[in-house]
């Protein structure tokens, strides 16, 4: 009797915990730290969902670590932001069609006493010479996100040899995402390089300010990236087009360019910018 | 904090179905290890007890390639939801109830085994007997296992994705706000957890406490 009560009781509450309210259709959308930190998802989302009926879970992780669930089959489109890989993506076969929803800049932020006289630069490059000879601290996100990959090619631009700097003190590599970069920097007084979202809804700044941008070299795109139905076969890829269809379109651009923090505009809609 | 309701039930839910499916292994399991002699036993006694600790983020890993579309299960289609954490869950519950119900049936069967023997019973019909003198040991062991799945982080973040609204509990909320500088938020709900875990806890123990009074009063 308590057996069966017991086996009642277990499926009562494997059905409860199951019980997402029923949206006809969901996709799994793998993103990226800085795009669900930075609130932009759980605002635009919501309205995707009301038109179209298809709700999207996101699951978020650094650019390379999303390409590599999809990679696996475990997603059904992305959005992310390292051209470089999401090009070799493309090259493998994985990517169907490719369009940039956005863009917004990255920027160095750092502490407010500026211990390497970088700030109120423009010059990235130059900003991270002053750093590493200063020997500042540098957080790096050493998560094989877009930012670390952008990170990681300004070096190689500075003339620093990515491995290089890893092997000093100075230089922290946190092996995290975007926030606990930022939470890391401002504990230990570093530069760290941010994407301006993250860093305008980062509620923890201490005492970092930002201390380079404007830098063309900074500029962020973002990515949509639905799958190679040839390789991806097992992927929703009718209703992930819906919603790469939808982000391009002026309604979801509309979304995308009114999503503010504190007044500000974190995401610049750029459907039809040059890339 | 939308949905904070929900990501508590989600994380109370999971963890009682993961304890719930760890007791229906453990039980028998432990209590077999206690009665049974067989070859390999001793083996399996020390492999249960290394298994107590198990790194999370290594079963999450693990399951998660299994779980995954180009993995050997990935037909379940169970990744990134519930049902995978709940997986996650139990295999890290199972070793430390298998070794808490295992000692405590060690000591029981030492004690009453020759009785239980001479009365007539099988060793099979013997499990029962044993789990019910170790009744008491049986819910620590549960507690135990309740404790570990619903404090655990690393292996529900990699198998179930923390979904918004989907697979977001109380221990990846406090990740994703302390990832996002919200720190005073990300205490409170740990605050929270910490609240909810122990009065669980708290409330299991004081009525198998009155059941075990109730129980002796009938007797």
């Amino acid at each position: 009797m308590t057996r069966i009560r017991s086996v009642l009781a277990l499926s009562a509450i494997l059905a409860a915990i199951h019980s997402t309210p029923a949206a006809t259709q969901s996709i799994v959308l793998a993103s990226t730290t800085s795009v669900e930190s930075s609130g932009l998802l759980a605002k635009i989302l919501p309205q995707f969902t009301a038109k179209s009926g298809i709700t999207v879970q996101v699951v978020a992780q650094g650019t390379g670590k999303a390409l590599d669930t999809a990679r696996r089959g475990d997603a059904d489109i992305l959005l992310i932001h390292d051209p470089e890989a999401e090009q070799q993506f493309m090259n493998e076969g994985h990517g169907g069609t490719r369009r940039q929803i956005a863009w917004n800049d990255f920027v160095i932020v750092g502490p407010s006493a500026d211990p390497a006289h970088v700030r109120g630069s423009n010059d990235s490059v130059a900003a991270l010479k002053a750093i590493a000879s200063a020997k500042a601290p540098f957080v790096s996100r050493g998560d094989n996100s877009g930012t670390h990959a952008t990170e990681l090619r300004l070096w190689k631009i500075a003339g620093q040899t990515p491995g290089m700097p890893a092997r000093e003190e100075w230089y922290r590599d946190i092996g995290g995402g975007m926030g606990q970069a930022l939470n890391a920097a401002s504990a230990m007084n570093a530069y760290t390089l941010t994407d301006r979202g993250t860093w305008l809804s980062f509620n923890n700044k201490g005492s970092l300010v930002i201390a380079v941008e404007g830098d063309p070299r900074l500029i962020n795109r973002y990515d949509v990236i639905e799958l190679n139905p040839q390789k991806h076969g097992d992927a929703k890829l009718a209703p992930a087009k819906v919603f790469a269809d939808w982000l391009v379109s002026p309604e979801g651009q509309r979304a995308i360019g009114a999503y503010r923090v504190n007044g500000e505009r974190l995401f610049n809609p750029s459907a039809d910018v040059p890339k | 904090m939308d949905g904070f309701l929900g990501i508590v039930g989600l994380s109370v839910g999971v963890s009682l179905a993961a304890t719930a499916i760890a007791a229906a292994v453990s039980l028998p399991l432990g209590s077999a290890l206690a009665i049974f002699s067989f070859r390999g036993r001793r083996l399996l006694v020390v492999l249960v007890n290394a298994f107590f600790g198990l790194p999370p983020v290594v079963v999450g890993l693990i399951l998660y390639l299994a779980l995954s579309r180009s993995g050997p299960l990935g037909f379940l289609g169970w990744l990134f939801t519930p049902t995978a954490m709940v997986v996650a869950q139990a295999i890290l519950a199972i070793p430390i109830m298998t070794a808490l119900v295992h000692r405590a049936g060690e000591r029981a069967w030492a004690r009453y085994g020759d009785e239980l023997i001479c009365d007539g019973a099988s060793r099979v019909q013997a499990i029962p007997q044993v789990l019910r003198i170790i009744r008491a040991e049986l819910l620590t062991a549960i507690l135990a296992g309740f404790g570990r799945t619903i404090s655990e982080v690393g292996a529900v973040i990699l198998v179930g994705g923390n979904i918004r609204g989907l697979t977001r509990t109380m221990t990846t909320t406090i990740a994703l706000q302390t990832s996002q500088g919200e720190l005073s938020l990300a205490l409170a709900l740990g605050a929270v957890l910490v609240g909810i875990s122990i009065s669980i806890s708290a409330t299991v123990f004081a009525l198998a406490g009155s059941a075990r009074t109730a129980g002796s009063d009938e007797a």
